[in-house]
């Protein structure tokens, strides 16, 4: 908690403070949305699954750097990494979004592919894209970019990779437009 | 982190698996392993299961893909197999990774729509669709109910234009060749419809945050009357050809089964969960639009095969058809796009008498509309699963992070375990019933 | 041309080159590759509607070896460009390639680290069809300009000249932004 987050944390000003499981719950366009310290994740996600949350949707994971207007609630710390973990009940009609504050010095959570195996693809993803980590994953290698490739392509730090948008010309056109003899 | 991985150099470069001890584990965690931490699953452990397998140097590791004609694109599946036997198999993706999540920052909301087309793009209008919900969330505007209506009519009709192109190539890739010049024949006069209102048969780019681009064309309601008019017999016709021919069947059934247990843990959506018996459609069970407005069935199968799969998508055709019948009956009159003049540019006869229209448009194309601070995740039911678009705003008019939770990613993670223990001749049938789209799976 | 009925045989007269030109024209048999959105484009080409088998193209090839014309229909990222060079090396001579659709020929609307930048930095290309996706008739056109080219001798004349297929510079590294992996598809020369 001590950690020094360039993004100024602002609590939502809920009057009640609202939790699920221990862990604090905002609202964000009508969803829920449940904040979990890293070092409970894998403690919730296993009861928010014995509670019903049986289809684990979506699992991606967010680099928040450069960013500071992300509101969090009380208690919970910015960190750069952000996973996010959407989960469907399909008993109960419900769903529940979980977001867990991954530090840029440790960027490891545990795997919940023990849990909803569903995930297994996902969290290669997000390692591959994104550099996050999932402690226990059995196959935790590229999955988009091919193997020999360096960096994480969606982090902030990373570049477009843009070619300037100009023709093209080949080496062979370039020499008899200098005015020098071909290649 | 990497697991060992043993490899052989080959002709065709360097092929490599991981060795059978560090996946196994894995594999059978995936299977079983994983059903029984669901609360009412049947318990079973990795040690129960036994798997009769050949040595170790008596397999042979084939590799299919990513040119192959029936993986649909660029998929590429590693088997290993034991004689004709597939014992494992591995899908590996990404050969068409295009970075449209790294794009979609780079590109002013308003843009973005063009961007998400091309993910899935047999079923174009969807991306766009799930697309434009978020932002519109975001930004807490409602949008015109004509808007949503020829939403939904297009989404419908993209429905079955999806739907028909997997009778096409699943025809093919079962080897029923004639099936796919039928397949083809029909979804040419849904895209006759959709290139007639939106100007391209493809990456349409018509749904917009705020509303449609455009107004339907006049004389709209006839052409789609007469499309479900024409495909309607015809899919008896399907019905002859393929769903009762002994050999399709034979081809089909019995193959790639999945049970409810397994499609769940895998997070697999859309007909591949229902084949095996879930009713779960998003379009009913967690009505997003119109949709409780309509009365549609959601079509269920029972043994969770290839067979299932198939008549479940010839099905939702027939119930495609009778939600556009429906929808044409209750599109409104009114706007098509909201009215908000931060969001939608002002008619071009107002930039003519109007500075602040004009200042307005100009703004609008050159620094888009800022969307408020936050993150909203929307699901809607693609032909091919839940799609759903979990979005990011910094408060700036490009999005943070967009993430798109694709059906086709989510559903390959099934293949491994329909493929197992089948025989070689059925990957394809295999492959071909959970309908990948490559561009959804790697994005 | 009268007359010829009352001949005892019939007969054509020209010189060989032409006719293997003629028939290589009419004969020109596709590899299926398709990559992305405008292999749906290509499909429907071959299909009822469209009809490729007016211009006896119907034959679709799934080997390489068996195959003319590579149409790269779609995107070709970085992972896919070393596949994408070597199902090109499979085909035999004589080859031509149809870059469809504006990511392959340009990367089109995704100028970003995964896609490259032109398939032209692959492999030689000889007719370009623009549209995202083309249209089946853009297709059909685009083919018919390779047949007439085909006819013409236009391409085998290049390549003799230049021994360079499409006069592509292909040993140029291909440019990448920032930290991007350097050299990310092998190249050669096309023979």
């Amino acid at each position: 908690m001590s950690d020094e987050a360039e993004t100024p944390t602002e609590a939502t000003a809920a009057p009640e403070p609202e939790t699920l499981h221990g862990c604090p719950v905002t609202w964000s366009a009508g969803q829920q949305v449940l904040h979990v310290p890293r070092e409970r994740y894998s403690e919730v996600m296993l009861a928010l699954a014995g509670e019903g949350f049986d289809l684990c949707s979506d699992l991606c994971a967010v680099d928040y750097a450069g960013s500071s207007s992300r509101s969090l609630p009380d208690g919970i710390s910015a960190e750069r990494f952000e996973v996010v973990v959407n989960l469907t009940s399909m008993r109960h009609r419900r769903r529940v979004r979980v977001r867990v504050q991954v530090p840029d010095a440790d960027p490891v959570v545990p795997s919940l592919f023990a849990v909803w195996p569903g995930t297994e693809a996902m969290e290669r993803e997000a390692w591959d894209m994104l550099g996050v980590a999932f402690d226990g994953h059995p196959d935790l290698t590229r999955i988009l970019m091919p193997d020999d490739w360096e960096g994480h392509p969606l982090r902030k730090d990373y570049p477009v990779g843009r070619v300037p948008v100009q023709f093209k010309a080949t080496a062979r056109a370039a020499a008899d437009r200098s005015g020098t003899k071909g290649a | 982190m990497r697991s060992r991985t043993a490899s052989a150099e080959t002709s065709e470069g360097r092929q490599e698996m991981a060795p059978r001890g560090a996946t196994e584990r894995a594999e059978l965690l995936r299977e079983e392993g994983a059903v029984l931490r669901l609360p009412e699953g049947p318990t079973l452990s990795p040690q129960d299961v036994a798997i009769e397998v050949a040595g170790e140097g008596e397999t042979m590791i084939i590799n299919m893909g990513p040119q192959h004609p029936s993986t649909h694109g660029v998929l590429r599946v590693m088997m290993e197999l034991d004689g004709e036997t597939v014992v494992r198999s591995k899908p590996v993706i990404g050969y068409l990774h295009t970075g449209m999540e790294k794009t979609a920052e780079d590109l002013m909301y308003i843009q973005g729509s063009t961007n998400v087309t091309r993910m899935d793009y047999l079923a174009n209008f969807f991306n766009e669709n799930v697309y434009s919900m978020a932002v519109e969330q975001l930004l807490g505007i409602e949008v015109p109910p004509r808007a949503t209506w020829i939403r939904m009519l297009l989404c419908e009709l993209n429905r079955m234009s999806s739907h028909l192109l997997f009778m096409a190539t699943n025809g093919m890739d079962v080897g029923a060749l004639s099936m796919m010049i039928y397949g083809w024949r029909e979804r040419e006069l849904v895209l006759a419809f959709f290139e007639k209102v939106t100007g391209l048969r493809m990456n349409h780019n018509f749904i917009r945050p705020g509303g449609v681009a455009a107004d339907l064309p006049a004389g709209w309601r006839d052409d789609v009357k007469q499309i479900c008019n024409l495909i309607e017999p015809r899919l008896d016709e399907y019905d002859e050809l393929l769903t009762g021919q002994p050999i399709f069947q034979e081809r089909t059934q019995g193959v790639g089964v999945l049970t409810p247990e397994q499609a769940v843990a895998l997070s697999a959506t859309g007909p591949i969960l229902r084949s095996t018996g879930v009713e779960w459609d998003l379009r009913r069970d967690m009505p997003y639009q119109y949709y409780d407005q309509l009365e549609f069935d959601v079509i269920v199968g029972q043994y969770g095969d290839a067979f299932d799969r198939y008549a479940i998508r010839l099905n939702e055709i027939r119930e495609s058809i009778k939600l556009v019948r429906q929808i044409i009956e209750l599109v409104p009159g009114g706007d098509y796009r909201t009215q908000d003049k931060k969001v939608t540019p002002p008619p071009r006869a107002r930039i003519d008498e109007s500075m602040e229209a004009l200042i307005h448009h100009f703004k609008l194309f050159t620094e888009g509309f800022r969307v408020p601070a936050g993150e909203v995740y929307v699901p809607i039911e693609s032909p091919r699963g839940e799609l759903g678009c979990y979005l990011v705003s910094d408060g700036s008019a490009k999005p943070f992070r967009l993430h798109i939770r694709a059906p086709s990613f989510a559903n390959l993670q099934t293949l491994p375990v329909m493929l197992r223990g089948g025989l070689i001749a059925d990957a394809v049938a295999i492959i071909s019933s959970i309908d990948p789209v490559m561009g959804d799976v790697d994005r | 041309m009268a007359g010829l009925g009352d001949l005892r045989h019939n007969f054509l007269t020209g010189t060989v080159e032409e006719l293997v030109k003629w028939a290589r024209k009419n004969s020109v048999w596709p590899n299926t590759f398709g990559l992305a959105c405008c292999a749906i484009e290509m499909m429907a080409t071959g299909a009822a509607n469209y009809d490729i088998s007016r211009f006896g193209m119907e034959v679709f090839r799934a080997s390489p070896r068996q195959a003319d014309l590579m149409i790269v229909a779609g995107r070709v990222s970085q992972k896919m460009a070393p596949v994408l060079r070597q199902v090109y090396d499979q085909m035999m001579e004589p080859k031509w390639v149809i870059s469809m659709g504006v990511c392959a020929s340009s990367g089109g609307m995704f100028n970003n680290y995964a896609i490259v930048q032109g398939v032209d930095q692959i492999v030689p290309v000889d007719v370009y069809a623009p549209g995202c996706p083309p249209n089946p008739e853009t297709l059909l056109h685009s083919i018919l300009t390779l047949h007439a080219k085909i006819q013409s001798g236009e391409i085998t004349r290049r390549r003799e000249a230049t021994g360079r297929g499409a006069g592509i510079e292909v040993a140029e590294v291909l440019p990448t932004g920032g930290d991007a992996r350097e050299a990310p598809v092998p190249v050669g020369t096309p023979s």
